[in-house]
């Protein structure tokens, strides 16, 4: 058994993830109690040079025209023969659409165990150990890394992507597969994003509505509101879910990465999920009733009132301000 | 059609969350159970499909205080078939490889040609609960799906990624699929519908194999994340509120 550390690099049309970045420098750190290396596993077509800036220790790449697009059977197929053959002591994934999926299958097929949610680790007096965050980034729970192997999900929140960049290529590997047959999966394609009325991700002034908004009426309030900003409204997903704002409107995880000059908050709670496409924001003001709402965390002026009787008071004392 | 969904109930985070004198669980005395959110959507994505495609919906839930609400509710809203497995709650310390294991000894019976389930809930510690699932019964899996389309044994998926990029899949049946979101959303049932369900829908209860929680990780230490540094709060009414706020605004010139 090997002490080294596996990441498995998750990457979308060309573009490494930044959670893998963030993966590499959870690696780094659990590297340093276990004596092992990084090695940094890339499955892909004419992707070689992806992991070029990653700071692994190495590169074991693994080519094949069917993994040009993400397929996770394929995925498990070849990682459960690489990670069962010669188990290393950890691996870690994103806990993303990807890496989630994969590593729940792996630690099944592989009776090894799955820690997921985890925010950061450590290595100190031959212990590996991990934070994981859950409910809703609410309450964080910490352990030992289970022994002797185990799969690893991280969340972003610990580790900075620059973290988990070097500055000179590893040593790539190439390691050759059976051939994939047609399986039980089939990637068919994909659906691009539909056109936009607005671009949330280049919008300065966003007002942002959570479940606090309460019913589909409300968002009007809203509207009104960012009109008089000049700004535009986007949600949490529970709104774009309950169709009362269209996808591509949606901040968040598997919505858009957004950076304005103002971010106004509205009965947003702030799960990590909502805050990975939010926490670049200049200013983020928070309304949220409820005083434990990690939200609270992210921005730099919260208020406890409700929402909804904020907003008619707002929206006039905005008017006011700008002159009528 | 025949579908079967699992669930998960989870605790409600509109209440407080303690953590108990152990300091490595949650203090369950006044924690509300309630179902996992992304549940409703895996539920309501069933009903449609056997809407649109004829068949039957079970729905398999462990046992535990609020069960029953969720089951009838369920039932209120067209499920044909519901399930708990008795001998174990949610509120003891099952993880998801155990909820795993105890579904797959149902849907191997069972013989769906889809199962769904949420795609993850906000306390899954050991991966979610989709892909053990899947594994353990030796079906594909698929997650974070927003469309399933089912043609000829196999259903396209729409697969969500960052940015709102969708990719589609094709996956053959029997398959366990984890739904992000459904079609439309998930529907409402009136209080006297469910009042209705209790009295004439049927509970099939069923003994839970035994608890193995294999796979997980123990926690030896729970507790609150604190923040360097955290909002600067503005107190007041709404009207003081939004005096600060249109203030804020106006000093980056923006009102």
């Amino acid at each position: 058994m090997s002490q080294d550390i596996h990441v498995i690099v998750e990457h979308l049309r060309g573009q490494v993830a930044d959670i893998t970045y963030v993966a590499v420098a959870a690696a780094r750190r659990l590297a340093t109690g276990t004596g092992g290396g990084v090695a940094a596993v890339l499955l892909g077509h004419d992707g070689e040079t992806l992991a070029g800036d990653l700071a692994a220790d190495r590169v074991v790449y693994i080519d094949d025209p069917a993994l040009a697009d993400f397929n996770p059977e394929h995925y498990n197929v070849i990682l459960a023969d690489l990670i069962g053959g010669d188990p290393p002591r950890c691996v870690l994934f994103g806990d993303t659409s990807m890496g989630a999926e994969v590593a729940g299958v792996l630690s099944a097929r592989l009776s090894m165990p799955l820690v997921s949610r985890c925010r950061s680790v450590d290595a100190a007096n031959g212990r590996l150990r991990f934070i994981s965050q859950i409910c809703g980034g609410k309450i964080l729970v910490e352990g030992d890394i289970p022994e002797p192997n185990a799969l690893i999900t991280m969340v972003p929140g610990g580790y900075k992507p620059e973290q988990g960049r070097g500055e000179t290529a590893p040593e790539v590997t190439r390691t050759s597969v059976s051939p994939l047959g047609s399986g039980r999966v089939a990637f068919a394609g994909y659906q691009e994003p539909k056109a936009e009325d607005i671009d949330i991700s280049t919008t300065p002034i966003l007002v942002a509505i959570g479940r606090g908004i309460a019913n589909e009426d409300n968002v009007e309030l809203a509207e009104e509101l960012a009109e008089t900003l000049g700004g535009a409204v986007c949600a949490s997903r529970p709104v774009v879910d309950q169709g009362w704002l269209p996808t591509t409107r949606m901040v968040g995880k598997s919505g858009k990465r957004v950076k304005p000059d103002v971010y106004l908050a509205l009965g947003i709670s702030g799960a990590p999920e909502h805050v990975e496409g939010m926490s670049d924001s200049d200013l983020t003001i928070a309304v949220n009733t409820d005083p434990e709402a990690p939200i609270f965390d992210v921005a730099q002026y919260g208020s406890e009132v409700d929402l909804l009787d904020l907003l008619p008071v707002l929206i006039e004392r905005v008017r006011a301000a700008k002159g009528g | 059609m025949n579908i079967v969904v699992p669930v998960k109930l989870v605790p409600d985070l509109v209440e407080e969350l303690e953590i108990d004198d152990g300091g490595t669980a949650l203090d369950t005395t006044w924690l509300r159970f309630i179902l996992n959110e992304v549940d409703e959507h895996a539920l309501e994505q069933a009903l449609l499909l056997k809407e649109s495609l004829s068949g039957t919906v079970s729905v398999i839930s462990l046992d535990g205080e609020g069960v029953d609400d969720v089951l009838f509710a369920s039932s209120a809203k067209g499920v044909d078939r519901l399930i708990k497995l008795t001998g174990v709650d949610y509120g003891v310390n099952v993880n998801n490889h155990a909820m795993a294991r105890f579904y797959a000894t149902t849907v191997r019976i069972l013989e769906p040609d889809l199962v769904l389930v949420g795609v993850q809930a906000h306390n899954d510690l050991d991966g979610s609960l989709g892909p053990l699932l899947a594994e353990y019964v030796g079906m594909p899996y698929v997650g974070y799906v927003s469309g399933i389309a089912p043609i000829n044994g196999r259903c396209r998926v729409r697969k969500e990624y960052p940015g709102g990029l969708i990719a589609e899949m094709d996956v053959e049946m029997p398959a366990v699929l984890g739904v992000q979101a459904a079609e439309s959303p998930p529907r409402y049932v009136a209080i006297s519908r469910i009042r209705q369900a209790m009295k004439t829908a049927a509970v099939d209860e069923q003994a839970a194999p035994d608890l193995d929680t294999t796979g997980g990780p123990m926690v030896d230490s729970m507790f609150k994340p604190e923040t360097a540094e955290r909002a600067t709060m503005i107190t007041g009414d709404e009207d003081e509120v939004a005096g600060r706020i249109v203030d804020l605004l106006r000093e980056l010139g923006k009102a």
